[in-house]
């Protein structure tokens, strides 16, 4: 059985506002003889709108109303509505998500963009998201290499790495191509950061003043060697340290990368060498891509051409954030689709032993309590070692007896694991509870403590859920 | 080819040319010595001893200690070959399924490991077809057992179709001891691995009855079936009057796994009814789907079975 979704990206970032709808085809891939199991077998972007300078009401504020307008147009020009979309994400990226009224702008999109979309924000998403959208992952799995995709936006850098298709690490740095902004051949604007970087090599900024072409392009291979210390490839100094986004940390130390792409607005101008006006786009973007390209220790890595560059983030938004759930599961249809609901993590070493699984439960439940009430949240842990019938019925005597507060309440029991045995435990929990409380047992899910989840209507005939994992939604 | 193989062939062709002087074996057996492995004798330092003629041999030594379990080896993570191009890239091609690449060879043929590794899953597989299901386990599983028209292992495999006739004694103790008219009838039987059924039923069969009782339907007495092929089934459903009838049964085994377990299901089954009106779920064992949750995937292949009063290939998925 095969069934074709289509979902929608919207990426609103620090520069640019973009759209892509992409279609999904998801198929069970198993033998007839087989437990099926269904898998997404196509990703294909039917759609890309024309990109937007992302409309601003001022330096902190994004204009919705002109948001919501784009959005509007761009459904009629691709001859799309509301009710066709399955799934999908909106997500506020790079210094916007750090303006005002971003939940303001994400509600009002959520709204008019079908039922399934969801807001999303955060860097270590969008690092993942740009990394996916530019095929590094793809990349690192065939070539059998590390490779970092550098997302070099207008406000900010999102670097992931991929290790053989596997996700290593992500970080995000205040780097950017609109962090410095010229107007009419002046300084109009000047990130603190930036201007702090300059000061530390000797080098004064000030808005107001002439750009210089030469001066900034000094500024820009600053900026370019901190992205080779991100990399490890340079030694990191504490004011290195001072460039990661809401006091990110760095990336791991291995695995050792052997090659690189580029993906956002610069990445353009760090594959292609031009003559052309370096303050065309009214910022130091064309500059700081030609200082990428002639940096020393990034040049020394294998360059490979990202499969999208300015477009990245919004394709990895509307194809890489949907995923599938495993297709032997348990669960009530009329409690889905349920949005947004936070992820409580009982960890690997709480989940050796029955007693600290059961602890790790009752203990974290009250976190989760929204105004002193519990609303949705989802159990979620390995569940390797726990495989026979036996382990199972006592694994789902514990979630029974540490959830007691959530099968009290008027919410469905969300389980996710990670193991194959969603619907084993599904059915003992709903046998223990005399199948009076509702259950959604997933599994094949991977989840870390502070995520959120997204789980759809079923797809292929009731076999999976499809399940967008987000990480917070504004990691302040 | 290990050095001091080399040489003693060489000296038995020496011998058997007749070649008397010993200065003459001494120098072609160095030569040849040296020729098969001079690195490795030239980097760990070794001299080789040369046996003179008429010293006689040392006596073998007997140790005392445990042979390697070769049963116990991952032949996924078992990768052979001696200086590959590149031997990372194969091992992670390996990992993906349990074949037996990337072994090596010795001239044209296998290493001693791979070879005495094939053995002993050529062994097992023939001690899961020979061997019968341990009678004591199966009834601490619950299950009374009952046995076909075949009375040994011998006539079981000569003749399969008397694996499908229940005995006079069997109909008459299913008649006595099964719930009548029961929603779903199912049962365990031997099939062609005993080793299956040792290994997934205590995991696989709560599953499904708790998977039954979750979705609220009602199901018979299990039982076991000694000699037992997939069609005795259709006489069992008949017998009992069972809506579905389910068999456990155990797999021909392989070389890969001799305990893997398939799941023969139909709705009102009759005697002499077409094989397309099975449904079947196989590779149920610890390294394909895991038996409980196969398990819980049967009791809903189960109910949709119910719902839509068709199985096999009939019922599509």
């Amino acid at each position: 059985m095969r069934q074709e979704i289509k979902s929608i990206g919207i990426d609103i970032g620090t520069s640019t506002t973009q759209l892509v709808f992409s279609r999904i085809v998801v198929e069970n891939v198993a033998g007839s003889y087989n437990v099926p199991r269904v898998s997404i077998v196509e990703k294909e972007v039917i759609y890309r709108s024309k990109i937007y300078f992302t409309p601003l009401r001022s330096a902190t504020e994004i204009d919705a109303d002109a948001v919501k307008k784009i959005v509007k147009d761009e459904y009629a020009a691709a001859g799309m509505t509301p009710a066709d979309l399955s799934t999908g994400a909106v997500i506020i990226t790079g210094e916007t998500a750090r303006k005002q009224n971003a939940n303001e702008v994400l509600a009002a999109l959520s709204d008019f963009a079908g039922d399934f979309v969801v807001a999303t924000a955060g860097p270590d998403l969008e690092s993942v998201l740009a990394a996916r959208g530019a095929g590094t992952d793809v990349i690192s799995e065939e070539h059998r290499t590390a490779v970092a995709n550098l997302d070099i936006g207008g406000g900010t850098t999102n670097i992931a790495i991929y290790q053989k298709g596997t996700l290593r690490g992500v970080c995000c740095l205040d780097i950017g191509g609109r962090l410095i902004k010229i107007v009419d051949g002046k300084i109009s604007y000047i990130f603190h950061k930036t201007k702090k970087l300059a000061a530390d090599h000797g080098i004064s900024i000030e808005v107001g003043e002439r750009a210089d072409e030469a001066k900034l392009y000094k500024i820009c291979c600053l900026m370019a060697d901190e992205l080779a210390k991100s990399l490890h490839l340079l030694p990191a100094d504490d004011a290195h340290k001072a460039l990661y986004t809401n006091d990110g940390a760095m990336l791991p130390q291995e695995p050792k990368l052997l090659a690189v792409t580029y993906s956002g607005g610069v990445a353009d101008c760090i594959y292609n060498a031009e003559d052309a006006d370096p303050f065309r786009y009214g910022d130091i973007g064309v500059l700081l891509g030609k200082a990428v390209r002639a940096q020393k220790e990034l040049s020394g890595l294998t360059l490979y051409q990202a499969k999208e560059t300015i477009r990245a983030t919004v394709v990895g938004a509307g194809t890489h954030a949907t995923d599938v759930s495993g297709s032997t599961i348990r669960y009530d249809k009329s409690y889905l689709p349920i949005k947004n609901i936070p992820v409580l993590k009982v960890s690997a070493v709480d989940e050796e032993d029955l007693n600290t699984f059961e602890e790790a439960i009752r203990s974290q439940l009250p976190m989760f309590r929204s105004e002193g009430k519990l609303e949705h949240v989802a159990i979620a842990f390995l569940g390797k070692k726990r495989t026979s019938f036996k382990e199972i019925q006592d694994l789902a005597d514990v979630i029974i007896k540490g959830a007691k507060e959530v099968i009290e309440s008027p919410y469905p029991l969300i389980v996710v694991v990670e193991n194959d045995i969603g619907k084993v435990l599904g059915n003992a929990l709903n046998v223990k509870l005399h199948n009076e409380k509702p259950v959604i047992c997933i599994d094949r899910i991977h989840t870390s403590s502070g995520d959120y989840l997204d789980i759809g209507e079923p797809l292929v005939g009731g076999q999976v859920l499809p399940v967008v994992n987000k990480t917070l939604v504004f990691n302040t | 080819m290990e050095a001091k193989d080399l040489k003693a062939i060489i000296e038995q062709v020496l011998q058997e040319m007749n070649v008397s002087s010993d200065e003459k074996t001494t120098a072609a057996v160095a030569a040849a010595a040296e020729a098969a492995a001079p690195k490795a004798a030239a980097s760990e330092g070794i001299s080789l001893k040369i046996p003179k003629k008429g010293v006689e041999l040392e006596p073998s030594v007997i140790e005392d200690g445990c042979l390697q379990d070769i049963t116990e080896i991952d032949i996924r993570k078992q990768y052979l070959v001696e200086n590959p191009v590149n031997g990372e890239a194969y091992a992670e091609q390996k990992m993906l399924a349990p074949c037996r690449l990337g072994i090596g060879k010795a001239g044209a043929r296998y290493k001693t490991l791979p070879q005495l590794e094939f053995r002993a899953a050529h062994s097992a597989a023939q001690d899961a077809v020979f061997n019968d299901v341990d009678e004591e386990f199966v009834k601490d599983q619950g299950l009374f057992i009952v046995q076909t028209q075949c009375d040994s292992k011998d006539t079981y495999l000569t003749r399969p179709d008397l694996g499908r006739k229940l005995s006079p004694e069997a109909v008459e103790t299913i008649k006595e001891k099964c719930k009548k008219n029961p929603t779903v009838q199912i049962y365990v039987a031997d099939g062609l691995s005993s080793a299956a059924v040792a290994a997934n039923i205590g995991d696989l069969l709560p599953a499904i009855l708790q998977g039954l009782d979750s979705y609220k339907i009602d199901y018979g007495t299990p039982f076991f079936v000694k000699y037992g092929r997939v069609a005795v089934e259709d006489e069992i459903c008949e017998l009992t009057g069972a809506d579905v009838v389910c068999t456990l049964i155990g797999e021909r085994p392989g070389l890969i796994t001799a305990t893997s377990m398939s799941a023969y299901i139909a709705y009102k089954a009759t005697v002499g009814m077409p094989e397309a009106r099975r449904t079947v779920l196989s590779n149920i064992h610890s390294a394909g789907t895991v038996p409980a949750e196969a398990g819980a995937h049967i009791a809903e292949i189960i109910k949709i079975m119910l719902e839509r009063k068709v199985s096999g290939t009939e019922l599509k998925l």
